[in-house]
């Protein structure tokens, strides 16, 4: 299958010619699958949030290239905003970004821009609403009187309506309650599989990442660390933490468990896995 | 005197249009915070944990009951200055938090303002910044700072002013696990080494491991009070108020389901192991 999405040999630097100078990504190099469910993790400076603002042309690579569908987006930069319709970006804290009268206002802003009117207008504003679990009594409130979960849940509807082929997600659940934070990964689950849609999250929690993502790339210092799938990733723990790196809570007990002679895999990153091989292990058979 | 922060049927409640009824967002609250202690304060979103916080400081006033700071009733607002110099607050969000052009001149803002000698300053500044891991950053620009780094340098600038008692209201929300990790190490380090009363509020679970004592809000009440062993055994009830448990209790939880002898409030990943490889006569 063709990628969907190429970054190749991407370096971006800030500040050039100032003291300041510096590499926030240096020759990073990945391919997107369509479909794919892609996690990011890195820590704070590591270059996540810089990397992916290349994905929709909202920063130039200083070298290198993104390819969306084989093209390069930058092959005609008059239509950069053709991109940006097809791949969607949901910043970090996206609540401050509202701005109309109404929440039906605010979402349908990135349809119109489209070109789309009347029904297809509405309905598309409707289906992001419901996608994202706005709930259709919201649509004529004012978004600055709704509470902080529900506004974001908003501003990811405004994104949605645009109907993007890949979605990308910085840090979508920050600040939420547990409660919320699952609710919120669940509309993003189902967009991914209803719709068929790629998405991309950048993420601080492993436990999130390792819940939802196929595929794990790590970044460290602006380079890509590792990337694979998450038993493949979190088979490398010892690597992740010395990178300042956060493992599941269930992988370290797992590797606690290593040490202590207990033969469990210690790249099991659920409490359900750990328990069956736990369970599996009592009654005298091998681990599955 | 041992309460540092004590309430007594505090009730809250947020500013409406006219004509609509009131909504409280504390509804009669009871507690009091040790001196000394390190107290976690959990509970879903509009639980009313970050009012309560707000409370304890004179950022919000009551509008039923009282709030003691070292028996200083914060209705008084001739107490109001002496009341925020005993209790310092940190926030969510660090770009709100940050007011000058230079890292040392934020984190000295606050004793500036209190009229502190300058050498004193110089000393406070630069321990501040050591507690927090940042003493490499004395003369750069916040702005350039990452949100983690900012966050610290905003309980540096708390930390100067040596509060007898730090207030962090979802500090650690929006920091990756490494910033998370020194800013909660340098609170314990506060707590532990200057004997500072510590109260956190938080939506991370294993944030509240280590404390002293744990507090759940429901509803504008508690709904639970007591030590995180305590608290984080009663695996339904917190999943009822819509909290999850730690993952080494989830996994602890699912083994006693199937019969295993594991205790419930072996929290810590080292206590989980131990607990699971003595139940496996591994020990």
């Amino acid at each position: 299958m063709e990628s969907i999405l190429q970054v190749k040999n991407l370096t971006h630097t800030y500040g050039i010619g100032t003291p300041f100078q510096r590499s926030a990504v240096e020759d990073v190099s990945f391919d997107v699958q369509p479909g794919e469910f892609l996690g990011i993790i890195g820590h704070t400076g590591s270059g996540k949030s810089t990397l992916i603002q290349h994905l929709n042309g909202l920063l130039r690579p200083t070298s290198g290239q993104v390819l969306l569908d084989g093209r390069d987006i930058w092959e005609a930069p008059k239509k950069i905003r053709d991109i940006r319709f097809q791949v969607g970006l949901v910043f970090q804290y996206p609540e401050y970004q509202l701005f109309e009268e109404t929440v039906y206002k605010d979402i349908a802003f990135g349809p119109m821009n489209q070109g789309r009117t009347g029904d297809e207008l509405d309905h598309a504003i409707r289906e992001a609403a419901r996608l994202a679990g706005v709930r259709d009594e919201h649509l004529e409130k004012s978004p600055f009187e709704l509470s902080g979960g529900q506004k974001r849940r908003v501003a990811l509807a405004g994104v949605l309506a645009m109907e993007p082929k890949v979605l990308v997600l910085d840090e979508p659940t920050a600040g939420l309650d547990p409660a919320g934070r699952e609710n919120l990964m669940a509309n993003i689950r189902d967009y991914h599989r209803n719709k068929g849609a790629t998405v991309i999250l950048v993420s601080h929690s492993m436990d999130e990442i390792a819940r939802n993502a196929d595929r794990i790339l790590v970044l460290k210092s602006a380079h890509v660390l590792m990337s694979g799938p998450p038993a493949e990733v979190f088979a490398r723990s010892e690597e992740l933490l010395s990178a300042g790196l956060d493992v599941p809570q269930v992988t370290r007990v797992a590797m606690a468990l290593r040490a202590r002679g207990v033969n469990v895999d210690s790249a099991v990153y659920t409490a359900e896995a750990l328990e069956r091989e736990l369970l599996a292990l009592k009654r005298g058979g091998a681990p599955c | 005197m041992s309460e540092m922060i004590q309430t007594e049927s505090l009730r809250f409640a947020y500013p409406v249009n006219e004509g609509e009824k009131p909504v409280y967002a504390l509804r009669g609250v009871d507690v009091a915070i040790e001196k000394g202690s390190f107290v976690v304060v959990l509970g879903h979103n509009g639980s009313g944990k970050s009012t309560l916080a707000k409370t304890f400081n004179a950022v919000l006033l009551p509008a039923g009951g009282k709030v003691y700071v070292e028996g200083m009733d914060t209705l008084d607002e001739s107490l109001l200055l002496d009341i925020r110099q005993r209790v310092g607050m940190v926030f969510q969000n660090p770009d709100n938090q940050i007011v000058a052009n230079v890292v040392e001149e934020d984190v000295a803002f606050a004793p500036e303002n209190l009229g502190v000698p300058t050498e004193e300053i110089r000393r406070r500044v630069d321990a501040a910044l050591e507690a927090v891991g940042m003493e490499e950053f004395v003369t750069h620009a916040p702005h350039l700072l990452s949100g983690g780094q900012k966050q610290r340098i905003a309980i540096a600038g708390v930390i100067a002013m040596e509060p007898a008692c730090v207030v962090l209201d979802e500090a650690t929300a929006m920091l990756d696990p490494t910033g998370r990790r020194e800013v909660l190490s340098a609170v314990h380090r506060l707590n532990r080494e200057k004997g500072i009363t510590v109260v956190l509020i938080t939506h991370h679970m294993n944030e509240a491991e280590d404390a002293d004592r744990v507090i759940v809000m429901d509803d504008g009440r508690v709904a639970m009070d007591g030590t995180p062993g305590e608290i984080f055994s009663q695996v339904a009830r917190l999943r009822h108020l819509g909290l999850t448990v730690p993952d080494t209790v989830d996994l602890l939880d699912r083994l006693r389901r199937n019969g295993w002898d594991v205790p419930l409030d072996a929290l810590g990943v080292e206590d989980c192991a131990d607990a699971i490889a003595r139940a496996l006569g591994k020990s």
